[in-house]
């Protein structure tokens, strides 16, 4: 017996599983007050899941409000935080919209489907803005890479990202790979999409228009991800391990490719009035973010949706993660047009409800009314959080432990080994025998991808114009110290935006951290929130956007507090990009920048010392600002004929990266007042390794102007680093020990 | 008068727009082609471009060799026609009985993206004279099944009748037997490969220019029909 709003009013003391679908106690009575009776089970089930932390932000809400109090002014902004996603203006009528998302918890509980449905969801994200989506990018983080589970979940994670980001057509062009100890029961699985469109072309998710048609097209609904937000993303997981399987969706990719050509289509013939994808919370979501942002209210008949499993009942329906469908606003007049637009792509389409006066959202059910809500109080006016947050008991002392006690390796012969041993770790090894899974050519508008600094997309064939796309996050340096921490990773992300010749314009970040009930974790997170706002507010680019994921803890070990920030660059013309790669022999090789001795939170540390201590590396946002504003400069101008940012593993890892890229050597000469070791393996922030033709050495002496810069060599003649008076090292044994290890471990 | 090329458009054809911009830059017109229709619009050539056609849930490119299209296509490359199938439009050729022999799983059952470089081995067809037998080229290559394999008997026809049109070299990326990167039905108006030459048409975006011999080559072949 399907429980009406009748019934409810007739049975008002009826014992109703709030806590098994994730709801506490005080967040019924909310709704008990809201509504003036008990909720049906149908609305308990809306409710249990859009108040879901994953899609209510209850914990994290009073922190993120930053983003905006403090946002940059900024010309470029057309669409700001709270939409789908953030879109930004790039110049000659473009507009550009993207944000990364995190697809956590069901990757760990099935790695396949669950990556794969991560690229799924951001990529509606995009074309619900309205537009093309260009490509895919996939922080990822993982449990140390010689773990037996590790084994378990990065290839399955891998080949979901590639399985489904293939079968679409869009290119993965970057992303982060990182093995640390602490995401061993957690892993990250962080999915970014980009997608561009013309200013006309911006579409929002609201239903305005009385007598306007509600069309839910694409797949049909089953029973998968039945409570994913709210049971799965939303809780620790316990010790006994992963037995949340039913939680998971299962992705069809080429029928999301389907929905993004038919999705492109209806938006091109203006059939659409209000779009939403369906991802966490299904139609639950959808309806009442659609009415809640409308001008009236909705009715729905769920008997019209169209079911995988004809035994689902009203409250499975509702709360149905099934992957693949979107929900439009359509007026009377071009519903038969979208619906042979849909018939074209062999889409199924239908008309569920329509848009009607009076503010409330009705549900019905073979004929029974089963909800009646207020929109805005599933959508929007959710629970609101103030945790308590306490800086960790232990912070004190993990700052204080600082890496000076450290054996560091001296001469020649030890700076070598330690050379060798680093760029073999898992962290600095080469990646590509993951990303050499993804498809970076499709679509025929890459200008760059991984190894490169930024992945590089041309958006317009006749000017040129384009963007690049960093993500970064260090969350060793988050761990000694969030603020600081979050800071260096939009830092890093910054550069690398310009070190490819781009402008930064824009920010989106994916936010993922332990558990919110825990005191530690909430001082954390509100410490990266406030470092990053604080950041971006001083560099003068908005966040546009982006996504929270709390309970990445598996009992009482969280992760390590990872930020993941992803900042956009345009480019006028993508032909002018700079690779990271060195050039042709006599060239000039230049440091950027001032190295400090720190070594904190370092690669080295973490390889030679297994050691996590003492505090970030400095950080000044005007020199990184100045810095940057050289490389977009120097790129723009030809001064620069390759360029690559210090980060992870110091100036050894990145002279490295830069040789065999193009199987090129070079002659280097470390400043003669600086400790060799320092030179090589500090991680000092708002550094870039840069190379000069010798007839542009003037012009970057002018870029430069005060600007701190060493000449360190030039590009050689034969297939090998020589550190003048060190050591010297052959490509081909570089590149044994750089490849080698991934392969090792998952080939 | 300049040569009209078709770029066929299945449910799941991913590199059609790629497809189209190398005609474009080969100098020739782009005629986009829909899978559900019976109308080649009158083109000169067919290239049926790489993708997951109907999510190549079934064997890959089997259902879209059933498509409406496909058998005008295929009376069109009966007649003379040239017609180019890259990566699923080459296992799309095979499904559809144009070209012998399958494309199986790769051999290390993982998805492949790379440059790759290719001997051309039959510079005669309607695909590669504008390049020389024993010319190297390098372009991407992108698959998870594209394991070339035939019947032994099969296998020794396509060597002895020159329809072997590119072979890899240094790296067998898939296991493919004797090499085999591409080949073309007996006549060489039909080719199909697992690489993507048409993802190597700028030097912005590719490893090479490589890919634009093809489109030359069937612009010349087509020219020499018309003169004959």
């Amino acid at each position: 017996m399907v429980d009406k709003v009748t019934d409810a009013a007739l049975e008002p003391d009826l014992e109703q599983p709030f806590a098994e679908l994730g709801l506490k106690p005080d967040e019924y009575q909310e709704i008990k007050t809201i509504l003036g009776r008990r909720p049906t089970s149908s609305e308990l089930a809306m409710y249990s899941v859009m108040w879901s932390e994953h899609c209510s932000y209850k914990s994290s809400k009073v922190h993120l409000r930053q983003f905006g109090d403090k946002a940059p002014p900024s010309d470029a902004l057309l669409v700001g935080i709270g939409e789908n996603a953030g879109v930004v203006d790039i110049g000659q009528g473009w507009a550009v919209t993207f944000k990364v998302e995190s697809h956590n918890h069901p990757s760990y509980v099935e790695p396949y489907q669950g990556a794969a449905t991560g690229v799924g969801g951001i990529v509606r994200d995009i074309i619900a803005m309205g537009a093309r989506p260009l490509a895919v990018m996939d922080p990822l983080r993982f449990g140390p890479a010689d773990a037996p589970d590790t084994k378990r979940v990065l290839p399955g994670v891998v080949a979901g990202i590639g399985g489904y980001g293939n079968c679409l057509g869009l290119p993965n062009i970057g992303g982060e790979i990182v093995f640390d100890s602490t995401y061993l029961g957690n892993p990250l699985v962080n999915a970014l999409c980009v997608g561009a469109m013309k200013h006309e072309d911006v579409h929002l998710a609201s239903a305005k228009g009385v007598g306007n048609l509600v069309v839910l097209y694409g797949a049909r609904t089953g029973g998968d991800g039945i409570g994913g937000v709210s049971v799965l993303a939303s809780e620790t997981f316990d010790a006994d391990g992963p037995a949340k399987r039913p939680s998971v969706q299962v992705g069809d990719p080429f029928m999301e490719k389907l929905l993004i050509e038919c999705t492109l289509d209806v938006l091109g013939a203006g059939l659409v009035e209000g779009i939403q994808d369906l991802g966490g919370a299904g139609i639950s979501c959808a309806t009442s973010e659609l009415a809640s942002n409308g001008d009236g209210g909705m009715h729905v008949n769920l008997d019209t949706v169209l079911l995988r499993d004809s035994t689902l009942s009203p409250e499975e329906i509702l709360m149905s993660e099934s992957q693949e469908r979107m929900c439009a606003v359509v007026t009377p007049e071009h519903i038969d047009e979208f619906m042979s637009i849909c018939q074209r792509w062999d889409v199924e389409a239908v008309v569920i409800g329509e848009v009607t006066e009076g503010g409330r959202l009705t549900v019905d059910w073979h004929g029974e009314q089963i909800v009646d809500v207020p929109p805005r109080s599933v959508a929007h006016d959710g629970p609101v959080y103030n945790r308590p947050l306490a800086r960790p008991d232990w912070q004190d002392a993990l700052q204080a432990d600082v890496p000076d006690r450290l054996n560091r390796p001296k001469g020649g012969s030890a700076l070598r080994d330690t050379l060798l041993q680093l760029v073999a770790s898992p962290n600095l090894a080469d990646k590509s025998l993951i990303t050499d899974q993804y498809d970076r050519y499709v679509q025929g508008n890459t200008a760059m991808a991984q190894p490169d600094d930024s992945g590089v997309v041309r958006i317009d064939e006749e000017s040129g114009l384009g963007v690049a796309i960093s993500t970064d996050c260090n969350g060793r340096f988050t761990q000694l110290d969030p603020y600081r921490g979050a800071q260096l990773a939009l830092a890093e992300s910054y550069r690398n935006v310009c070190a490819s010749g781009a402008t930064p314009l824009a920010v989106t970040d994916c936010l993922n951290f332990g558990s919110p009930e825990d005191p530690a974790v909430m001082w954390q997170f509100s410490e990266a929130v406030t470092g990053l706002a604080d950041g971006c507010l001083q560099l003068g680019i908005p966040v546009t956007g982006g996504n929270v994921s709390f309970y990445n803890q598996t009992g009482e070990t969280a992760i390590l507090p990872t930020p993941v920030v992803g900042v956009l660059g345009v480019m006028p013309d993508v032909a002018k990009r700079t690779s990271m790669g060195f050039t042709k022999e006599g060239d000039l090789i230049f440091v950027l920048g001032t190295t400090r001795d720190e070594l904190a939170g370092s690669q080295w540390a973490l390889v030679a010392h297994d050691h996590l201590g003492g505090m970030p590396p400095e950080l000044d946002l005007e020199t990184e600002r100045r810095l940057g504003q050289i490389l977009v400069e120097g790129s723009e101008n030809a001064v620069l004929s390759a360029a690559h940012d210090l980060s992870d593993g110091g100036l050894g890892q990145s002279l490295v990266e830069m040789a065999l890229r193009t199987n090129t050597g070079a002659d280097l000469r470390l400043p003669a007042d600086a400790d060799p070791f320092v030179a090589l393996f500090s991680e000092s922030a708002s550094r870039a390794v840069v190379v000069v033709d010798p007839s542009q050495q003037e012009a970057f002496t002018n870029l430069c102007g005060d600007f701190p810069v060493s000449l360190i060599g030039v590009v050689g003649d034969e297939p090998e680093l020589r550190f003048d008076g060190l050591f010297s090292i052959n490509l081909d044994e570089l590149r044994e020990a750089h490849t080698a290890t991934l392969p090792a471990l998952f080939g | 008068m300049t040569a009209r090329i078709g770029v066929v458009t299945f449910p799941g054809t991913l590199d059609d727009q790629d497809a189209a911009r190398a005609v474009a830059l080969g100098g020739a017109e782009v005629v986009r082609l829909w899978h559900g229709d019976h109308d080649l619009k009158d083109v000169d050539a067919i290239i049926l471009p790489g993708g997951f056609s109907y999510g190549d849930y079934l064997r890959c490119g089997a259902i879209s060799a059933h498509a409406p299209l496909m058998a005008n296509i295929v009376d069109a490359a009966n007649g003379g026609m040239p017609v180019l199938g890259i990566c699923n439009g080459f296992q799309i050729l095979c499904e559809s009985g144009l070209l012998p022999g399958a494309l199986t799983r790769n051999e290390s059952l993982h998805f492949i993206c790379r440059d790759q470089v290719l001997k051309i081995e039959n510079a005669d067809t309607a695909w590669t004279n504008d390049f020389d037998n024993g010319d190297h080229i390098e372009v991407p290559l992108k698959n998870g099944e594209g394991r070339f394999i035939a019947d032994s008997k099969t296998l020794e026809q396509l060597e002895a009748d020159n329809q072997v049109v590119f072979r890899y070299v240094d790296v067998n990326p898939n296991g493919s037997l004797n090499d085999i990167a591409g080949i073309s039905n007996a006549r060489g108006n039909v080719v199909g490969l697992m690489p993507h030459p048409e993802h190597a048409v700028e030097l912005l975006t590719g490893p090479t220019t490589d890919g634009l011999g093809l489109i030359r080559s069937v612009l010349a072949s087509l020219t020499a029909r018309s003169v004959a």
